[in-house]
């Protein structure tokens, strides 16, 4: 495994981490977006580019999108 | 259940777990070793059928059955996303005002990358079967590009570019291509979506048979389907409870 694989996978397991321990869901969208960077960034490392294109476009983009819409939705209607 | 029966229960199978996860991890094939079976046989059946980028040959032509049924799971959650968050009864839509306090660096920045979000989408999409993309990441970049306009702050420049009722008609007609195309090969003879048309030279924008067909039908259909599923949950915006529900 070479260093650059290695230094990938700690990072994704630190973002995970990060996205599980945060508390507020609109942070939460935050930090998954980031987590989202980071698996992307994973998969370009470990050659696997078609993946890393659709984790970004959904993991990092769609999916925070709507956490975030969903979040402003119910807040606003408290 | 009362809190330390939980923490039992969850001990008891977390190390259950744990042990049969790290014999599981033990015995796998080393990480990053030359052992690859499925490779050996992916690589030279994609070669075959003049499928440059073998990932989408393994999509749509090795197992082109499983992204049909992987295309019906996003276009049943759309379908169920656009339904729950249809405006109900006791529900309008207002106008709101373009809202201003948007930076001008960010509003500037949504304009110039729309259009260069919208070509690298297509780009995705139409050659797929040569480098890395396909229909569904071309698809998520266009669907999602389109969006840049709302991130520039005008809801309705968004509404002028996106009437639903194409898009809804697009992803459908892209479902339903997919599946009229392992028909038509069905018909002729050479089983549900084999790749049976001409294959054309490797590496060539026009080979790999079926491969850019379905790359350009998934595309619509996920394109069309990313608009459709943010449409909805961007048009909760915009609407507001002005009675109560039934």
């Amino acid at each position: 495994m070479s260093a650059v694989v290695a230094v990938c996978l700690v990072l994704t397991a630190l973002a995970g981490s990060a996205v599980v321990v945060t508390g507020e869901p609109e942070r939460q969208a935050v930090t998954l977006s980031v987590f989202g960077i980071v698996l992307t960034v994973l998969f370009v490392v470990l050659q696997a580019p078609d993946v890393a294109l659709s984790q970004l476009g959904v993991g990092a983009a769609i999916v925070p999108l709507m956490v975030m819409l969903t979040v402003r939705k119910l807040r606003r209607r408290k | 259940m009362n809190r330390r029966t939980r923490a039992l229960v969850f001990a008891v199978a977390g190390a259950v777990l744990a042990a049969f996860f790290v014999a599981a991890a033990l015995d796998m094939t080393p990480f990053g070793s030359g052992f690859h079976p499925y490779r050996d046989l992916a690589i030279p059946a994609a070669v075959k059928h003049a499928t440059a980028n073998v990932v989408a040959s393994v999509n749509f032509d090795q197992r082109g059955i499983d992204t049909l049924v992987e295309e019906t799971i996003l276009l049943g959650s759309v379908l169920a996303a656009a339904t729950l968050l249809r405006p109900v009864r006791g529900e309008e839509e207002r106008r709101i005002p373009d809202v201003g306090r948007i930076l001008s660096s960010t509003r500037l920045l949504g304009y110039v990358l729309l259009p260069v979000t919208i070509v690298i989408g297509i780009d995705l999409v139409v050659h797929g079967h040569l480098t890395p993309g396909g229909g569904f990441q071309g698809g998520v970049v266009i669907g999602t590009g389109i969006h840049l306009l709302y991130v520039s702050g005008s809801f309705q420049a968004v509404e002028r570019i996106r009437p639903l009722t194409p898009y809804r008609i697009a992803e459908a007609v892209g479902a339903a291509g997919f599946v009229c195309l392992g028909l038509a090969t069905a018909v002729a003879g050479a089983g549900f979506l084999a790749n049976s048309i001409a294959h054309g030279t490797f590496a060539q924008l026009f080979s790999a048979g079926t491969v850019p067909i379905l790359n350009g039908l998934v595309g619509v259909e996920v394109g069309a389907g990313v608009v459709v599923l943010l449409a909805s949950f961007l048009d909760q915006e915009i609407l507001v409870r002005t009675g109560s529900p039934e």
